[in-house]
């Protein structure tokens, strides 16, 4: 009985770092991506007009109560059904184009995905803010949006910190879906060599090693940047202390 | 609409797939849950070990990937013993692999969840459990568990709902859940928005019921014992 | 010591504030010249704090006037309860020119002790780092707390912060400070040093208006003080006569710490 034959695994190599690297950047790409429209939408869900904070909850409502699975589905394969799309597609425009390739609707979805959650844990960081300290902004005269780029976000964006790492190691476990529309990331990689050599152990436990290296190799990162971003919250550790005077 | 109202039942009998799926996936994390909390709260260090080795191997691979491998892998290895036990081919179901693998994954995050619940329920409970005569199990099942349950709700509610969005990829590996069904469905009438949009409806449904339970549970249980934030 | 004649600061009249159906300030008016340090006092519930609110908008006066240095807030009406500020940018700018010391200090926990000082100077008055930094050192040696400058306020002790905050109401170069029961949220033993710092300030001749519950501060740094009582202003005058020989008779109660 053959237990774990290596030179599955050694033999593709090439394959497996081909789709680690696809796998990195459709994780990267989105969570960036998402970043940077969670933090205007998370003031927008925070505000008390419910004209502008409504389509916000709908929208996130949405993103966190469904599977991402099935919002891949529905833009890779779901997109294509509108027959104003199809004429689109016919015309041969390239930014049209775009919503046929799996890569960029992988990339839409799981963007639209992780904003969701993200602009969600911003919002409840803004809102978490000690009100005295948005009160002392006010006395200084600071305008709204002075306070809100000074002191709510920085403050805010802070105390997200440890959600937000934990968003991120969600996301790279969460982008082995991209396999279900043909991509071929570190997932789509280890299902090749599966069907190639029918060798299950081999192909998923590498990857699967694979994935474990790179989420500490995240957490490790994010540990430094708490140090550096939270100091502030954590308790005094050095030996004479500050407090007496 | 009209194929969305012909298709209908057989969609219906997906949720009630996903549904089982999701509620037999609880019910095994749930156990395994309660019992990796006793080992990561044990005083042998190897059993806290171990339980250590599992949650970390969960968090860092994806769901999809530890599918695959119970699926593909637990076919292949079943293979090998009924061909030493000379039995006939069983096949692995992909109910069983599915449940099996979500079980197990969630199984780290309930032991997180009860490892946390059971350390905040106050020491002095059991002290005082003890000093009315009390025995070991006694004060266990009698004040422990009951309390431990209390701080415990907010995580477990959490914990079901990713958990119920996580049965989801078992269409990968051709179940006949309510996503696989509309991806087939989506095919054949050539309306996968359609059919993938109410999925995501009766998804909506779930977690919406789900939530509502979960506060009333929450609300009885006098709760509100989540993690400070100052 | 100063050459400029006693001009008049802040000028509020007839302020009403209420809350629905309860009346928190019926009617109180107070002014203040150059150099002058008031305090007020009133047992809780009394209105002073909301009072002091009012003055630089955290709260909105239901009818009133407000002049600073001779520039009425131009006020319009809103709710029933709150009158609306009419031109945003006037608001700012009469609010820089009044700093508030709070209660529970609130300095920007995220930023070190000096960053919290030049952060307003920079960012509202338009200073640049340089300047708003000269100032920083200035008033951060002034009340003591120079040596914390790269501390984070969660690692000071009470007293420290609240010395911290007051560098930063300074920085600002205001023409009065606002103090909200500055030492009330303090450890006995920190008070003194924070009292200690607000007399040398109002030595310096800055003026000053304190809500308070420290009598001895009253009676020995402010030159007028006044008395609040369910809203109205019960009695004002001199501390050295109003705080030893009390006119009316709840002020004698208030004194004796009868009045809760």
């Amino acid at each position: 009985m053959e237990w774990f034959d290596l030179t599955v695994v050694t033999g593709s190599l090439p394959e497996f770092w081909r789709g680690l690297w696809m796998t990195l950047h459709l994780t990267g790409i989105a969570l960036i991506v998402g970043f940077a429209f969670a933090v205007p939408l998370s003031i927008a869900r925070v505000s008390k007009n419910p004209w502008v904070s409504a389509p916000v909850r709908a929208y996130t409502y949405f993103f966190r109560g469904t599977p991402m699975l099935v919002q891949l589905l529905l833009v890779y394969y779901g997109i294509g059904q509108s027959e104003w799309m199809q004429q689109m597609w016919e015309t041969g425009n390239p930014f049209w184009l775009l919503f046929r390739d799996a890569y960029f609707c992988a990339l839409l979805a799981f963007s639209l995905n992780t904003c969701a959650y993200q602009l969600e844990m911003f919002a409840g960081a803004i809102r978490n803010t000690p009100n005295g300290e948005v009160e002392a902004a006010k006395a200084m005269g600071m305008t709204r949006s002075t306070a809100l780029r000074r002191i709510i976000l920085p403050s805010a964006l802070r105390r997200a910190l440890p959600p937000f790492s934990n968003e991120v190691i969600l996301m790279l476990q969460g982008s082995a879906i991209a396999s279900a529309v043909t991509l071929v990331d570190l997932t789509g990689a280890a299902r090749n060599v599966y069907s190639r050599h029918y060798a299950p152990f081999e192909a998923f436990i590498f990857a699967g090693l694979l994935y474990l290296v790179v989420t500490f190799v995240l957490v490790g990162l994010f540990r430094v940047a708490e140090n550096r971003w939270l100091a502030h919250l954590q308790p005094r550790r050095s030996a004479s202390s500050a407090k007496k005077d | 609409m009209d194929a969305l109202i012909e298709y209908s039942p057989s969609l219906l009998a997906g949720a009630w797939v996903t549904l089982k799926v999701a509620i037999l996936s609880l019910i095994l994390a749930v156990c395994t849950g309660l019992l990796g909390a006793a080992c990561k709260l044990s005083r042998l260090a190897p059993l806290r070990w171990w339980t250590a080795l599992y949650t970390t191997v969960v968090r860092g691979v994806p769901d999809l990937v530890m599918m695959l491998l119970v699926f593909y892998g637990g076919q292949v290895l079943i293979n090998q013993f009924s061909d030493y036990l000379e039995w006939e081919m069983i096949e692995l179901n992909a109910f069983a692999a599915g449940v099996l693998t979500i079980g197990f994954i969630f199984g780290a995050y309930f032991t997180e969840t009860f490892r946390g619940a059971f350390q905040a329920v106050p020491a002095g409970q059991m002290e005082a459990g003890r000093a009315y005569g009390m025995s070991g199990w006694q004060a266990f099942w009698r004040v422990l568990f009951p309390q431990m349950l209390r701080y415990a709700l907010p995580g477990m509610g959490n914990n079901w709902l990713v958990l119920l969005k996580s049965t989801a990829i078992v269409s990968m590996i051709g179940l006949s859940d309510m996503t696989w069904l509309a991806d087939q469905a989506g095919r054949s009438t050539h309306q996968p928005f359609t059919f993938y949009l109410a999925v995501c409806v009766l998804y909506l449904a779930m977690t919406s019921v789900s939530n509502a339970v979960l506060q009333r549970l929450e609300r009885r249980y006098n709760v509100g014992v989540r993690e400070a934030n100052v | 010591m100063t050459n400029t004649a006693s001009k008049e600061l802040l000028r509020i009249e007839n302020l009403y504030k209420q809350y629905g159906d309860n009346e928190v300030l019926k009617g109180v008016s107070l002014k203040a010249n150059s150099g002058d340090v008031i305090s007020i006092i009133g047992s809780s519930g009394s209105g002073k704090s909301t009072w002091l609110r009012c003055i630089n908008f955290l709260e909105q006066p239901t009818s009133g006037k407000i002049i600073v240095a001779g520039e009425e807030v131009k006020l319009l009406p809103g709710t029933r309860d709150a009158l609306k500020v009419a031109d945003q940018k006037q608001l700012q700018k009469i609010r820089t020119r009044l700093s508030m010391v709070f209660q529970h200090f609130n300095l920007w926990g995220h930023m070190t002790v000096l960053e919290n000082v030049i952060e307003a100077p920079i960012h509202v008055l338009g200073l640049s780092k340089k300047e708003a930094m000269a100032r920083a050192e200035r008033y951060l040696e002034r009340v003591g707390v120079w040596r914390f400058r790269d501390t984070y306020p969660a690692h000071l002790s009470g007293g420290q912060q609240q010395r911290v905050a007051i560098a930063r109401a300074l920085a600002m170069e205001p023409e009065a400070l606002l103090f909200d029961e500055p030492t009330s949220a303090l450890d006995p033993e920190l008070v003194g040093e924070v009292l200690k710092v607000m007399r040398s300030i109002a030595e310096e001749g800055r003026t000053m208006l304190v809500v308070t519950h420290e009598m001895g501060f009253a009676r020995e740094v402010s030159n007028h003080v006044i008395f609040v009582h369910q809203g109205r202003v019960e009695e004002e005058g001199n501390p050295r006569e109003v705080l030893t020989k009390p006119a009316s008779e709840r002020l004698q109660q208030f004194l004796s710490g009868n009045l809760k």
